[in-house]
């Protein structure tokens, strides 16, 4: 039976799109010329960057952290909303619009709080040919000091009012993009909904500062010697982002049509957005690290993966995993496993070692060719015992027995042995692990049926009392 | 004291032969030391800590590395380590630490953990910060450190970090032994051996130089000291025994290496002979090519396998064009005022093991130049030359007896360490040994004193 042929095109709120990488509304979409190369590299849609009253940028303006010798691990920024005047920005759009009839562009918005103002940039952006609007009540920095970006998105009650003037005038899809600040991210996105917005985006930067530099004390990004708070975003922030998303999914008061965004680099990760729920992902670190070229691998490597699974279009695998997301007290108490160091693939690092002893729950032992199992022997004991072994450079015609030695093989003194008895199955040891497959976690039937910690409360086994501690991300 | 020439400065600028000894492993620049140093896994009990003699925490000073705490990254290795830079360009790191890197057993490619302690050390001298550590105060007590060569270095830091006076003497102008005048220019240059031990003066250790200790020189020191150190190394280079020995053009390996790295000796002949097939013989070999030879060879009474040589170091010799004869045995020196040839005898071995000599298998090699590299003999028996106490330094085949954790001597008073002791490894050894004397000498004086 041969597999349909995937097919990357969707619907986004009503919006057609050709495909679901859309740049985000940042520096990458500053102008037209920017935004039709774009659409030339493949992406599907672009958010215009931010249209509202022209500001005047600081520089320097960017920065980031390197991890381990990667560039941008996390990238900060104290760039405001366009620089440029809304005439010139909507004027580019209409083009843009005329050239590109099939690609998204997707107006942001951010003007002062009053009635008149957001019903007149909505005229003007939809006149302008916008396929839709993303009112920006996220941005952390410089605009929320003069009330507006995240200064509405962290209060519920402008979020909806704002939202409400908004729809009284647009014809085509509001989008509201959120702010991450906040502890609840469905209490904006709550609001937005009951404003009437059509769909949501989500997140925005996180509060941050990157770094101080050492020599000077000053922070980063250096403005004349000082710095303020900037928006945190690129690969580190995804994992913040995936739960926001999901919070908002599985929220029933909360659920839109969404945009996902936060550390989007590769078609692994917006997969995993889509997977919970996302219908478009909006990407901006990635292009700025690397240039719009980057699509092209997203697109591709999608489609094979789509391909592969069988799935036709992406609304069949949009929310596949959004089932396997609980709350802990729906986890399954009884499921254990326990770790096993494949011994053939040990180097004998014996970094799984040290990390149970001191990170963990000291199930990992280095007796295997002791007589007996030897659970006393701590880190401690065995670098003393190191420190007093004496070696000398082996040379071959003096020391025949270490010369023919060889260090293919690791020795079996140096490879952990796991108690798999105390073994208590949290997973640190295969994380540690440098080698892929080394340490597997294998389940151990025990037996038990399902068990959560919601039925042990229900049978009275646990005081109820407990259970609403246990419930605090509810 | 009058004011004092450093050691680097005592020396002629660097020989113009110098210039053909280039870096055998060139220097990292930052941006390579960083992501290799990242590399590291940072191995618990790591075994190329285990594998160093001198056990520096490798993983500690690469993570320092990778940190860009560099000044600690260089205490991390001298503190193991006093001759960390030296160590970082002479070890035989393919059969040390990088030789037990897990590595091996992932990727198959080591971690570069010389070049890394190299740059940690360079960037120590070139920030001009002092050696980072300090004499211990004074105790009054002083130690007695026969030869200057890295296993006296060693123990001299040990002591002088403990408050203890450590007096050395060495019979050559400059210290450093082997490491000075003895490891191939492409591994460790003369001057960076002498700026690594003028940073070690810092701890105040006493130096006289051009002083041969005879027995009655040491029963003196023995008066004198509360304890002494024999750092003696090995004696004189073995002989042929054949004739023709004694003309011109017949030397051998150390004095050639020791020729050119001072600048005594810029050129050699066309044709060269190296009798012997150890790691000493290979330098000699390389030498000669890179000091002008167009035929260099290596005659060894062996094969391959037997020499004790290490692998990489014939490849290198390999590389660098020298060739080898194996199973003949030299039976004489031809030549008239000079060497004109060698005479050689091909070898084989019998039923029961031994090597034979093969019948009218002889055969001459002209040859302009012959090297011996064939070991060296222990000069440990000036001990027995006079008074009785040193009748009780316990020997075995010419070598010292002592023991491996302290360094002690079977006479108390005497300790001991490097080539005198094992009759002949490497500087990391002789560092390992000297660095446990010292604290051994430090601990076995603490009992001698505190109970009185």
């Amino acid at each position: 039976m041969s597999r349909p042929k995937p097919t990357l095109a969707s619907t986004f709120c009503g919006i057609e799109c050709l495909n679901p990488f859309w740049l985000a509304s940042a520096p990458p979409t500053n102008c037209g010329e920017q935004v039709m190369r774009a659409f030339d590299a493949g992406w599907g849609g672009a958010v215009w960057k931010t249209i509202g009253e022209p500001i005047t940028n600081v520089s320097s303006r960017y920065s980031s952290i390197d991890w381990e010798g990667r560039r941008m691990m996390g990238f900060n920024n104290i760039e405001l909303i366009s620089d440029r005047p809304i005439e010139v920005n909507l004027q580019e759009i209409a083009e843009v619009k005329r050239r590109y009839p099939k690609h998204v562009v997707i107006a942001s918005l951010m003007v002062e709080s009053k009635r008149e103002s957001w019903h007149d940039i909505v005229q003007r952006a939809e006149d302008a040919g916008a396929d839709g609007l993303e009112l920006n009540f996220g941005c952390p920095h410089g605009m929320s000091e003069r009330g507006m970006g995240s200064a509405v998105g962290q209060v519920p009650e402008y979020c909806e009012q704002i939202t409400g003037w908004v729809k009284e005038k647009a014809r085509t899809p509001v989008i509201v993009k959120l702010t991450p600040n906040i502890s609840d991210i469905r209490v904006p996105a709550r609001a937005a909904k009951r404003g009437g917005a059509d769909a949501l985006s989500a997140i925005n930067t996180i509060n941050s500062i990157t770094g101080i530099d050492l020599d000077t004390f000053q922070p980063n990004p250096n403005v004349d010697g000082k710095s303020s708070h900037g928006g945190y975003c690129g690969p580190a922030v995804k994992p913040i982002a995936l739960n926001m998303v999901q919070q908002i999914q599985a929220d029933a008061a909360s659920v839109l049509p969404l945009s996902g965004i936060g550390g989007i680099g590769s078609w692994r990760d917006a997969t995993e957005f889509i997977l919970l729920g996302c219908n478009t992902v909006q990407v901006c670190t990635a292009a700025m690290h690397y240039g719009y070229r980057i699509v092209e691998d997203m697109q591709d490597g999608l489609l094979n993966w789509m391909g592969e699974k069988g799935f036709a279009t992406i609304e069949d695998f949009r929310g596949l995993s959004l089932p396997n997301v609980l709350e802990w007290k729906q986890l399954n108490l009884n499921y254990q496993i326990v770790a096993r160091i494949h011994k053939d693939l040990c180097i004998g690092c014996q970094l799984c070692y040290t990390a149970c002893w001191d990170g963990a729950h000291q199930c990992i032992h280095l007796d295997r060719t002791a007589a007996a199992p030897d659970t006393t022997r701590t880190p401690g004991i065995v670098e003393a015992e190191s420190a007093r072994r004496i070696s000398t450079t082996p040379i071959p015609k003096l020391d025949a027995e270490t010369s023919g030695r060889t260090n293919a093989i690791t020795p079996l003194e140096r490879i952990p042995r796991v108690d798999e008895d105390h073994c208590v199955g949290c997973n640190l040891c295969s994380l540690v692990c440098p080698v892929e497959n080394c340490i597997t976690m294998e389940r151990i039937d025990k037996d038990l049926p399902f068990e959560s910690w919601e039925e042990r409360v229900a049978k009275g086994l646990v005081p109820t009392g407990a259970s609403e501690v246990m419930s605090t991300n509810t | 004291m009058s004011e004092r020439v450093p050691f680097p400065l005592q020396i002629v600028t660097a020989p113009k032969v110098a210039e053909r000894f280039g870096d055998l492993h060139p220097p990292f620049d930052r941006q390579a030391a960083v992501p290799e140093a990242n590399r590291c896994l940072y191995c618990f009990d790591a075994p190329c800590t285990i594998a160093c003699p001198t056990h520096i925490d490798v993983p500690g000073f690469i993570k320092k590395i990778a940190s860009g705490n560099l000044s600690g990254s260089a205490r991390t290795i001298l503190d193991a380590n006093i001759l960390g830079a030296s160590c970082s360009r002479a070890c035989p790191v393919e059969v040390l630490c990088e030789g037990a890197c897990v590595m091996h057993r992932y990727n198959k490619q080591p971690i570069q953990i010389a070049r890394l302690q190299r740059f940690a050390m360079d960037a120590l001298y070139e920030s001009g910060a002092p050696l980072p550590f300090e004499p211990g105060a004074e105790t009054g007590l002083s130690v007695a450190l026969i030869g200057a060569g890295p296993a006296s270095l060693a123990c001299a830091a040990e002591l002088r970090r403990r408050g203890i006076r450590a007096r050395l003497y060495d019979a050559r102008p400059l210290p450093g032994g082997l490491n000075t005048y003895g490891v191939a220019e492409y591994k460790l240059p003369l001057v960076e051996s002498l700026r690594e031990i003028e940073m070690l003066s810092q701890l105040g250790v006493d130096f006289h130089f051009e002083t041969r200790i005879d027995a009655s020189g040491l029963a003196e020191l023995e008066r004198k000291h509360d304890a002494v150190f024999l750092g003696i190394g090995l004696g004189a280079i073995h002989q042929l025994g054949v004739s023709g020995e004694a003309l011109a053009g017949v030397t051998n390996a150390l004095d050639l290496i020791a020729g050119y790295k001072s600048g005594s000796l810029t050129t050699v002949p066309e044709r060269v002979v190296v009798v012997g097939a150890g790691n000493t013989a290979i330098d000699a070999a390389i030498a000669a090519v890179r000091l002008g030879a167009a035929d260099v060879r290596i005659v060894y009474r062996r094969g391959a396998e037997q020499m004790s040589a290490f692998r990489f170091e014939y490849e290198h010799a390999k590389n660098e064009g020298v060739k080898f004869l194996w199973h003949v045995q030299p039976t004489g020196v031809r030549g008239d005022r000079v060497v004109e040839g060698i005479e050689l005898t091909k070898l084989e071995s019998t039923e029961d093991g031994s090597i034979v000599p093969q019948m009218g298998s002889e055969f001459v090699l002209e040859v302009d130049l012959i090297v011996l590299s064939i070991g060296q003999a222990t000069h440990a028996a000036f001990l027995f030359e006079s008074s009785s106490t040193f009748g009780k330094i316990q020997l075995e085949r010419g070598r010292i007896v002592i023991d491996r954790a302290t360094g002690q001597t079977s006479y108390p008073k005497f300790f001991a360490g490097g080539d005198c002791t094992n009759g002949g490894r490497e500087v990391v050894d002789a560092v390992a040994d000297g660095k446990r004397a010292g604290i051994g000498i430090a601990k076995w004086l603490e009992v001698q004193y505190v109970q009185t």
